[in-house]
């Protein structure tokens, strides 16, 4: 990098503008320190939460209701969470809906009075976060990619980027750093989730953090063929169909008669005629109402004519692999450095599985409290100030010449006219996380991907095309996709057996003796661990 | 896709060019918004939902360019219907208060298997 044109300092500062930033730094602030926050995109719109919207996990404080939910998510999870992880998660988002009613929200209430508070809009809850974060006196600087992390021997010491609306470089130095810049959805187009390249994946790797629970990144989300609308729960008033007419899911059951059809190069059409009444009709159009955008503009009644669907790779992001947390307060294995949201592993809560069970907007809300808080009690316990002390940056990978630490090479230049441009890197990696690999995976394929990966990877782990600040900003993120991928498929390697949402094809069976988390470190050599499940027999 | 920025409706606030989270929008000297990356929009529809003027309109097609005309966007409703849905804007019911999202169970197709995610 440059000369450095913006610098600032602060006790905290937070990666990331979705809903776990949003409350890391509400915590962070309300907990007497000085916050700064720097999104990729807008503290409002920006994130899988924004466009759409989320269901929660929330339950009155009912402790039957609460056991059943523990007992079935202990289960789902593949026995890899720890209960008490979801007990407070359960405990933790009653608090915070109830702040989030108590700030203006305006939750609907049932015919008895009761406020419903199981689903978020996205653009009501994210704007008024943003509200609320401004309020709290945070420093919020949009359109602020983070491309690299400060470091020195004592830890994290803040980060570096670009501001993409002018061009300058900027640099934030603070003693403790929350990573909440989500999961890796590999441009996949799903809704809202082009801002999610696994940067914090890459930029915590390159400090020395672990990530556990990679393996558990197979979610795929259908939407229109044409469209970008990955809110699925209202296909569940749909019948299927295939290019003939005929009804795939008379059992009722979709299971996965989509991920099938479209790796084979199929289409399935659906049509959501088990809503069959105006008022069921309306009921789901004021529910999910940004999933009837699509067919509105294209003049199809999704109730009465079908619609074609395709799936988007989601990555981590409604999977539950991510930075390992070393503890309940949200840290990781880097002194001062914290992970929230879906940037963080989602292990501990959730074991194996996320998906459709509307953990992970609870997770966010919570994670991005506790991370904060402890990250601002780290800050202020410190007695070095983040501005004096003597730190590089330490970014290695998908970085211009001059711009990294320099123990790594470059690669090749930018300029070479061999080399692939940014657009057929970012294919060459989507290629290698296509249903085909990833989701119906089986050893040999897994293998033959991995390989061309890690052949790929001086490539697009290195600087790829020279240009404005867009290249600047999909040059690292290419270089993010790649490695998070490597790690995706090199856990799924490692794990021989089918738990949770992994499953290899080799493997079909649960196997008792592999009770244990897969943890990885490390980016050009990749090293696994076991980790024991705290509480398990195993 | 964004496809439209009216000029006739746009006035000049510049809140597009902030809101978009994969900066598809410049500004001209005069404020006037631009469709600067159209190959970076995600067709998340937030520019549409944040326009105080229903001056944008994002196609649903998120792969291909497609021709659209301001005067029949406007005759079939289309420019500012997004945030007219998510209810934004003066005198009108945010969604979120009307949100019915937590009483769909009740209306479940019947079927055996697994329930609706
Ligand atoms: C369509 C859809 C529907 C969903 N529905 C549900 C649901 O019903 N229930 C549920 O529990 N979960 C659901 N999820 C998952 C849920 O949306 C996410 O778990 C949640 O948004 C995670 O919050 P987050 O703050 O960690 O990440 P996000 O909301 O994804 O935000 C990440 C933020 O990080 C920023 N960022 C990324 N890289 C950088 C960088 N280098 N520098 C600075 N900033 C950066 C991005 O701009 C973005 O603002 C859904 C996801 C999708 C895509
Ligand atoms: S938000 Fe709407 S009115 Fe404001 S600059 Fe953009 S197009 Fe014009
Ligand atoms: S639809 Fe989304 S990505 Fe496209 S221009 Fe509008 S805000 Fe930007």
């Amino acid at each position: 990098m440059g000369e450095i044109d913006v610098k600032l300092t602060a006790d905290v500062l937070v990666i990331g503008g979705g809903p776990a930033a949003a409350w890391a730094a509400w915590s962070a602030a309300s907990n007497g320190a000085n916050v700064a926050l720097v999104d990729k995109g807008y503290l409002g719109t920006s994130g899988a939460t924004a466009p759409g919207g989320t269901n929660l996990l929330y339950l009155p404080p009912d402790q039957k209701l609460r056991d059943q939910a523990v007992e079935q998510r202990f289960k789902g999870g593949g026995f890899l969470s720890e209960p008490s992880w979801t007990y407070r998660v359960l405990d933790q988002v009653y608090i915070n809906l109830e702040r989030i009613e108590k700030w203006g929200y305006p939750f609907v209430r049932d015919e008895e009075g009761v406020p419903q508070r199981g689903h978020l809009q996205g653009l009501e809850y994210m704007n008024l976060m943003r509200k609320v974060v401004l309020k709290a006196g945070v420093k919020v600087l949009d359109h602020h990619p983070s491309l690299e992390l400060l470091v020195d021997e004592h830890g994290v010491g803040g980060a570096r980027g670009v501001s993409r609306l002018d061009n300058k470089e900027w640099e934030v130095r603070a003693n403790a750093v929350v990573l909440a810049t989500g999961g890796c959805a590999f441009l996949s187009k799903g809704l809202g989730c082009n801002v999610l390249t696994g940067d914090g994946l890459l930029m915590a790797s390159e400090l020395g953090a672990e990530l556990s629970g990679m393996e558990f990144s197979r979610a795929y989300a259908p939407s229109a063929a044409f469209g970008t609308i990955t809110r699925g729960r209202l296909l569940g008033w749909a019948t299927y169909y295939d290019e003939e007419g005929n009804v795939l899911n008379s059992d009722g059951n979709r299971g996965q008669i989509l991920h099938r059809a479209v790796s084979e190069g199929r289409t399935v059409y659906a049509m959501l005629n088990k809503a069959d009444t105006p008022e069921k009709q309306a009921i789901l159009r004021s529910s999910h109402a940004v999933f009837f955008l699509p067919y509105d503009r294209t003049g199809i009644d999704p109730f009465t004519q079908k619609f074609p669907l395709t799936l988007r790779a989601e990555g981590t992001v409604r999977g539950t692999g991510g930075i390992r947390l070393v503890s309940e307060d949200c840290s990781t294995t880097v002194a001062g450095l914290y992970a929230a949201g879906d940037a963080a592993s989602r292990e501990r809560l959730m074991g194996g599985m996320s998906g459709g069970g509307a953990f992970n907007a609870s997770w966010a809300i919570c994670s991005g409290t506790w991370s904060g808080e402890a990250a601002a009690a780290y800050a202020l316990a410190q007695s070095r100030n983040a501005g004096s002390r003597d730190l590089r940056p330490a970014g290695r990978y998908g970085l211009q010449a001059g711009e990294t630490s320099g123990s790594v090479a470059v690669g090749a230049p930018a300029s070479d006219s061999s080399r692939p441009s940014q657009k057929e890197l970012v294919a060459a990696v989507q290629q290698e996380v296509s249903l085909k690999i990833n989701y119906f995976r089986n050893v040999p394929s897994l293998q033959g991907s991995l390989a061309r990966l890690n052949a790929l990877w001086p490539i697009a782990g290195s600087f790829s095309e020279r240009g404005g600040i867009q290249q600047r900003v999909r040059s690292r993120e290419i270089a993010a996709m790649a490695a998070t991928a490597r790690w995706m498929h090199t856990a799924s390697l490692e794990r021989k057996e089918t738990r949770a949402m992994h499953a290899l094809a080799e493997y079909p069976e649960q196997d008792p003796n592999q009770l244990h988390r897969i943890t990885l470190s490390g980016i050009d050599e990749i090293a696994v661990r076991y980790d024991k499940v705290p509480g398990s027999s195993a | 896709m964004i496809e439209l920025v009216s000029d006739d409706r746009c006035i000049r606030c510049g809140i597009c060019v902030k809101v978009c989270p994969t900066h598809v929008f410049d500004a001209d000297a005069e404020g006037l918004p631009f469709i600067a990356r159209q190959e970076d929009c995600q067709t998340c529809f937030v520019c549409e939902a944040h326009c105080p003027a229903d001056a944008l309109y994002v196609s649903p097609y998120a792969d291909v360019a497609v021709d659209v005309e301001e005067e029949s966007l406007i005759a079939n409703g289309l420019l500012g219907s997004w945030r007219a849905t998510v209810g934004w804007g003066p005198g009108r019911t945010k969604l979120a208060s009307v949100d019915t999202t937590e009483f769909i169970n009740r209306i479940l197709p019947p079927r055996p298997g697994s329930a609706a995610r």
